[in-house]
């Protein structure tokens, strides 16, 4: 089958529209950081007259950008952990037994995140404060709070994604296993799961995105102490100043761990899809 | 999405009723049914507490009149039925107005976003399939944007859009000339256009992915038959891709209908925390006069009714293309 002449340059020029579409935010977001504070100031230019990497230095002591990415570190790695774990179990139980209920459990848990954030923000957030007041459990401002919500709004796509793996793993090799005197959970831990590797990576670098990127609760649900990235970068502007060129760095800084993961890890997401969405 | 980034899981795969390990075995049967239900324990539990209980209390709150000065001590909220409910979707008072002005810019706003990603999404997907020098690469770019947390994507953008420092107008007013004075991007008119483009822009890759995803399950043989039979580019696409493509597309819409629809993020970031009355999405405007007048009751009471309508659009959808399929 031949591509034809006419179909070649179509084909260039669109997407050559959206590599640029694409591309430019992420330039100027490179190349805004390596100016100095006047240039990011005044007229925008295309390219960094005098490039400098000071913003990279002084972005840390504008704002506490150290704490902020402490905050972020710890809550997205054990939110997604912990959301992970929990998947992997449910998503063993969807996709080996027959019980009932079992599709009631997903209907109801993948409609979850059809809900409005708004909806469920306000209440858990009282619940969070009288919670503290009545038990000294703290789990408003604390990062534990943070990581029991952000581990809950990764959940249902992890347990579709694996559910969408366990499913392609044949089923002989638990039967196997079974034979072989092996119980439920052993099955999982030496069967199932080490087939399943791509997937439960791919799962987790999702999770971890999921809590790296949420801005809605951590607006409200922090305070200085447990302040996350997603609402510490807004204090680069202030009444006076926005310092662009700093939070360009610290934008880029944030980004390119998350990015590099993903775009390593991105086959392993096509394939989850495919497990999962095209039945 | 309810939050943020995970609009993405609404799909219930149906899966054919395979032999589990359950069905084996009758001497351990009392053990085994109870299993399953233990592997869902923790996730069950934590959906319960995190979504379904708040969401509860977000119902019970509509009923009350929660203002400020019943905040602290809830039992002192005076329980006044339907009446939220009244005051906000009356559409005569000027809070009411306010509300169904948002509403429409929502709709305009996510049926424009979603069908230009769409588009994007499934063109490039489509000019990716066929291998050729730097496809590697495109692929990796186009996904970029999805990856990228949304509030460093959505600051970069309104850097770009800021009237006297951002790119948009210097390319728009000294290098193209195209207007006289500065256009403001960010307040005014322009706010809304604004807003689209962050959101196309951040939505689309999801849209690629999830369609290049779809495109792997159609076998090659197929475009060779097509092309024996002298079907062209288009021809191709409306016969052979967009069809194998359906199931695939009938999620990714709802999803991303929805994702948008609740969309927060963008706006609250890309303004600054107030959107101009022009986009002035409903989530961010719910957020915004729950926090303004500290009145959560009639602030619950917007909340319940967005997903009263997003539970009726979905479960349309669902029917109409259910039907569809059977009547196929």
């Amino acid at each position: 089958m031949r591509e034809t002449a006419a179909e070649r340059w179509a084909r260039r020029v669109v997407l050559t529209l959206l590599a640029i579409f694409v591309l430019v935010p992420l330039y100027v977001m490179v190349s805004s950081a390596l100016k100095p504070l006047k240039d990011v100031q005044n007229a925008f230019t295309w390219w960094p007259r005098r490039p400098t990497l000071q913003a990279f230095v002084d972005m840390w002591s504008t704002v506490p950008l150290g704490r902020y990415l402490v905050n972020s570190l710890v809550v997205s790695s054990v939110a997604a952990v912990f959301s992970v774990t929990v998947a992997i179990f449910a998503a063993f139980a969807v996709s080996r037994y027959r019980f009932r209920g079992r599709g009631l459990f997903s209907v109801t848990v993948l409609s979850t995140q059809m809900f409005p954030g708004i909806l469920f923000l306000l209440p858990l957030f009282l619940i969070y404060v009288n919670l503290g007041n009545a038990t000294g459990i703290q789990l408003y401002a604390s990062r534990t709070g943070l990581i029991i919500t952000y581990l809950t709004f990764s959940l249902p796509f992890s347990i579709w994604m694996l559910v969408g793996y366990f499913d392609s793993i044949p089923r002989g090799l638990d039967e196997a296993a079974q034979v072989d005197g092996a119980g439920p959970l052993r099955t999982l831990f030496q069967v199932v799961l080490p087939a399943a590797v791509p997937g439960v990576i791919a799962v987790t670098v999702y999770a971890f995105m999921t809590a790296w990127g949420e801005v809605l609760f951590a607006s409200v649900m922090t305070n200085e102490s447990s302040r996350t990235l997603a609402v510490g970068l807004q204090g680069y502007s202030t009444q006076f100043n926005v310092y662009w060129n700093q939070v360009m760095a610290a934008s880029l800084v944030v980004s390119l761990p998350v990015v590099a993961g993903f775009l390593a890890l991105q086959r392993y997401f096509v394939a989850g899809l495919t497990a999962g969405a095209v039945k | 999405m309810a939050t943020s980034t995970t609009p993405r899981d609404v799909a219930a795969p149906d899966r054919p009723p395979g032999a589990g390990a359950s069905t084996k075995a009758p001497s351990r049967r009392p053990r085994r049914t109870l299993l399953p239900y233990l592997l869902l324990a923790p996730a069950i539990v934590l959906e319960l507490a995190i979504h379904v209980v708040p969401m509860l209390v977000g119902a019970w709150m509509s009923l009350l009149e929660l203002t400020q000065f019943h905040i602290r001590d809830w039992s002192t909220a005076p329980f006044v039925g339907l009446d939220n409910y009244r005051m906000v979707l009356d559409f005569d008072s000027a809070a009411g107005a306010e509300l169904l002005q948002s509403f429409w810019v929502t709709v305009v706003y996510t049926v424009a976003s979603v069908g230009i990603s769409w588009v994007l999404g499934t063109a490039a997907a489509v000019l990716l399939q066929r291998p050729f020098r730097g496809r590697g690469i495109l692929r990796a770019l186009f996904l970029t944007p999805y990856a990228l947390p949304v509030y460093t994507a959505v600051i970069t953008w309104s850097f770009l859009f800021q009237r006297d420092t951002g790119l948009v107008n210097h390319v728009l007013v000294d290098q193209l000339h195209l207007f006289g004075d500065r256009p403001f991007w960010l307040i005014g008119e322009n706010s809304f256009a604004a807003l689209l483009i962050v959101s196309v822009w951040r939505s689309w890759p999801f849209a690629f992915l999830c369609v290049m995803a779809g495109l792997q399950n159609i076998p090659g043989d197929l475009y060779e038959a097509a092309a024996m039979d002298g079907a062209g580019f288009w021809r191709r696409l409306r016969s052979v891709t967009l069809p194998m493509l359906r199931p695939v597309n009938l999620v990714l819409l709802l999803v991303l209908f929805l994702w948008t629809f609740n969309d927060f993020n963008t706006p609250y970031v890309l303004f600054g925390g107030s959107a101009p009355d022009q986009a002035d999405l409903i989530s961010i405007h719910i957020y915004r006069s729950s926090f303004k007048t500290w009145d959560f009751g009639s602030g619950s009471a917007m909340s319940v009714a967005l997903l009263l309508f997003l539970l009726v659009v979905t479960a349309g959808y669902l029917l109409i293309t259910n039907r569809r399929r059977n009547d196929a």
